[in-house]
């Protein structure tokens, strides 16, 4: 049954994907869709896209693991949105920048600044696309037994014909769908689990659970403010670096669309992270000694329910979690490919398709080979990089105009580089223990103070390496877009 | 706020002969104009339509002097950052006090994980649902100040 639901899901994807052939004509098109997609698609579309397999099936698993504490993840994750709406949305947009290496570019005005940007894009990416493509993996071992690798190498061909086929423009209306299924696949069995929990008696957790897992900072983990303060460093300032959430502001007609799609994206990720906290809960109740907590979620029907009806929700579940690899990988793929395509190839539509397939395989090869640790933290680890390099380049870059090439510079390579050494620490399983291991998992909440001060201080040092268009630059990022003004003629090297 | 700067008032572009733009210069014409007109020249002059028109300016004064990035424009630029740039940061530091004073607010006043918001303790309570609504609360609030500052921004700007 289970097995169905995901092949439905698959087939899903590559017919809609398939029905925006039709659409995508030139690289233009190809790369942006050319701007014609409507607000709600829009938002409905980064929605599906930013709600991965983390998200789907990841953070139950850690608030059943680790209570409380862990809601911050789903908090952070939407609250991200809020940040990025009032620092970097709108202006953004009005740069006119289609990826994070146009946005160095355009502000800087270097080259040498826009391929350190490129290679941060690409690893980013890579690594939030390996843990989607282990809890594929995960997911199919749970519902036939299948080996591990067999999910993996399932989302990661379907995600690369889909992007070859049909581009951006497919891309979006995939998406879009995708985050309407996520939605329903959670919501509708809980309204299930939450009568039959009911119709249980309506139990509460264990008196123990009640005074220490249900409580924040009861010491499930070692360090417990430092982790949770990292985390959400991490998460308010990563989301804006996350190399496929900013393709979609580029799909916006102007800047001021760009706040309210964004405005839009809150409230739907908002109504989402409602669900995963209360599959959490239920797991503690029902599914306490689970091995790997990341199937809590798939698991849970089964238990609690049970027969035709529990087959047919764990069936919904799996073809949500699907639908969550999917998107999450397409989107990805889609934003690494563009960056290796643009800066690494030649830019045309064939450089774009080899770019795809590097663009899946590496991440394929990792997440065979890397150590399985939770999706969330995975991920987490991600969003640490992002918030240690891109956030203080967009933020500064928007916001201050003695920034300066060498500073900005520096800032990517001393935060991304050390946010990267951590991750590696962490992935291959060195053992450190107590505090540098907690320093080494959570890792924002020194790389990203490093990254600030090292870009502010460079610069502050080198004030004859200011770009010189500088104050154009600032014209086109922040004046409303129907003033008649001069904004300079740069355009990215995509259209 | 600085004062509001002036449109118009610094712009390079030719100023045309002010005696021929404002009709009440007429009854008391200045003696360096005189010394140059014919004696003869009639009082009054019927101003056409063509005529007022080519009084205006063609453009806009201010955005002229952003583009022509003037110290003018500048101010006007500094102004319209500065103002959104604030309003960003009083947001931020909202954030931040709420996200931030949480987990502190849990650790310091124990007492506080054991309420319970209609059977729900306050800690999930807090963090699982009502912060969500907060947030898209907070987000409106804010697209809405910004696009007001734009609009105001555009006002100053395109006046004549």
């Amino acid at each position: 049954m289970s097995l169905t639901a995901v092949l439905v899901v698959v087939v899903a994807a590559v017919l809609i994907g398939a029905f925006g052939i039709r659409f995508s004509r030139t690289t233009s098109d190809f790369y942006v869709a050319s701007r014609t997609v409507s607000p709600l698609w829009n938002a409905s579309a980064i929605g599906g896209e930013y709600l991965s397999a983390a998200s789907f099936l990841g953070v139950a698993g850690l608030i059943l693991s680790f209570g409380v504490d862990m809601l911050w993840l789903p908090v952070g994750w939407t609250g991200g949105y809020l940040v990025l709406l009032v620092l970097v949305s709108a202006p953004l947009r009005r740069s006119g920048a289609y990826t994070l290496p146009d946005f160095a570019e355009a502000r800087l005005e270097s080259m040498t600044v826009r391929r350190t940007a490129s290679v941060l894009v690409v690893l980013i990416g890579w690594l939030y696309l390996m843990p989607q493509f282990q809890s594929a993996g995960l997911v199919l071992r749970t519902i036939t037994g299948a080996p591990v690798w067999v999910g993996g190498l399932l989302v990661a061909v379907v995600v690369a014909v889909n992007v070859l086929s049909g581009g951006m423009r497919s891309i979006t209306f995939v998406q879009a769908f995708q985050y309407w299924l996520k939605l329903t696949a959670l919501a509708v069995p809980l309204v299930f689990l939450l009568l039959a929990w009911q119709a249980d008696g309506a139990p509460g957790v264990s008196a123990q659970d009640a005074a220490t897992w249900q409580m924040p900072l009861s010491g499930a983990k070692e360090y417990g403010l430092y982790s949770t303060y990292s985390l959400i460093l991490a998460t308010f300032l990563g989301t804006m670096g996350l190399p496929h959430v900013l393709v979609r502001f580029y799909t916006n007609p102007d800047g001021q669309a760009a706040r309210r799609t964004t405005l839009v994206v809150l409230s739907l990720l908002g109504a989402f992270y409602l669900l995963p906290a209360v599959y959490g809960w239920l797991g503690r109740l029902y599914a306490p000694d689970l091995a790997r907590t990341d199937t809590v979620v798939l698991t849970l029907p089964a238990k609690m329910i049970g027969g035709t009806l529990g087959d047919l929700l764990t069936a919904l579940v799996t073809a949500g979690a699907f639908a969550a690899f999917l998107s999450t990988s397409s989107g990805l793929t889609v934003s690494v490919a563009g960056v290796i395509a643009q800066d690494l190839l030649k830019g045309s539509v064939r450089s774009f398709r080899i770019a795809t397939l590097m663009a899946v395989a590496v991440p394929l090869g990792l997440a065979l080979w890397a150590r399985a640790l939770p999706v969330a933290d995975v991920v987490g680890l991600a969003f640490a990089v992002a918030a240690s390099s891109f956030c203080p380049l967009l933020v500064l870059g928007i916001w201050w105009r003695r920034l300066t090439t060498t500073g900005a510079l520096a800032g990517l390579f001393v935060g991304g580089g050390l946010a990267c050494a951590a991750v590696l620490a962490t992935i291959t399983g060195t053992s450190y223990g107590g505090f540098m291991k907690a320093l080494l998992a959570q890792p924002a909440a020194w790389t990203v103070p490093i990254a600030f001060a090292v870009m502010v201080a460079v610069s502050f040092l080198t004030p004859h390496r200011v770009p010189p268009g500088v104050a154009r630059t600032m014209v086109r990022l922040h004046t409303p877009e129907n003033l008649d003004l001069d904004r300079g003629d740069w355009r990215p090297r995509s259209s | 706020m600085s004062p509001e700067p002036r449109p118009g008032r610094r712009g390079p572009l030719p100023r045309t002969d002010p005696a021929r733009r404002d009709p009440s210069r007429r009854e008391d014409p200045p003696r360096r104009v005189d010394a140059f007109r014919r004696t003869d020249t009639p009082r009054r002059v019927t101003v056409t339509s063509p005529r007022t028109a080519a009084a205006r300016r063609p453009r806009y004064p201010a955005t002229r002097e952003i583009d022509e990035q003037t110290r003018l424009g500048e101010v006007y630029m500094r102004s319209l950052l500065r103002t959104q740039f604030r309003l960003a940061l009083f947001v931020c530091t909202v954030l931040a006090c709420v996200v931030g004073g949480l987990p502190l607010l849990f650790l310091l006043i124990p007492e506080l994980r054991e309420v319970h918001l209609l059977g729900v303790p306050l800690p999930w309570a807090v963090l699982a649902g009502l912060i969500y609504p907060a947030f898209v609360i907070g987000a409106w609030l804010y697209v809405r100040q910004a696009e007001r500052n734009e609009r105001h921004f555009a006002e100053l700007v395109e006046r004549r």
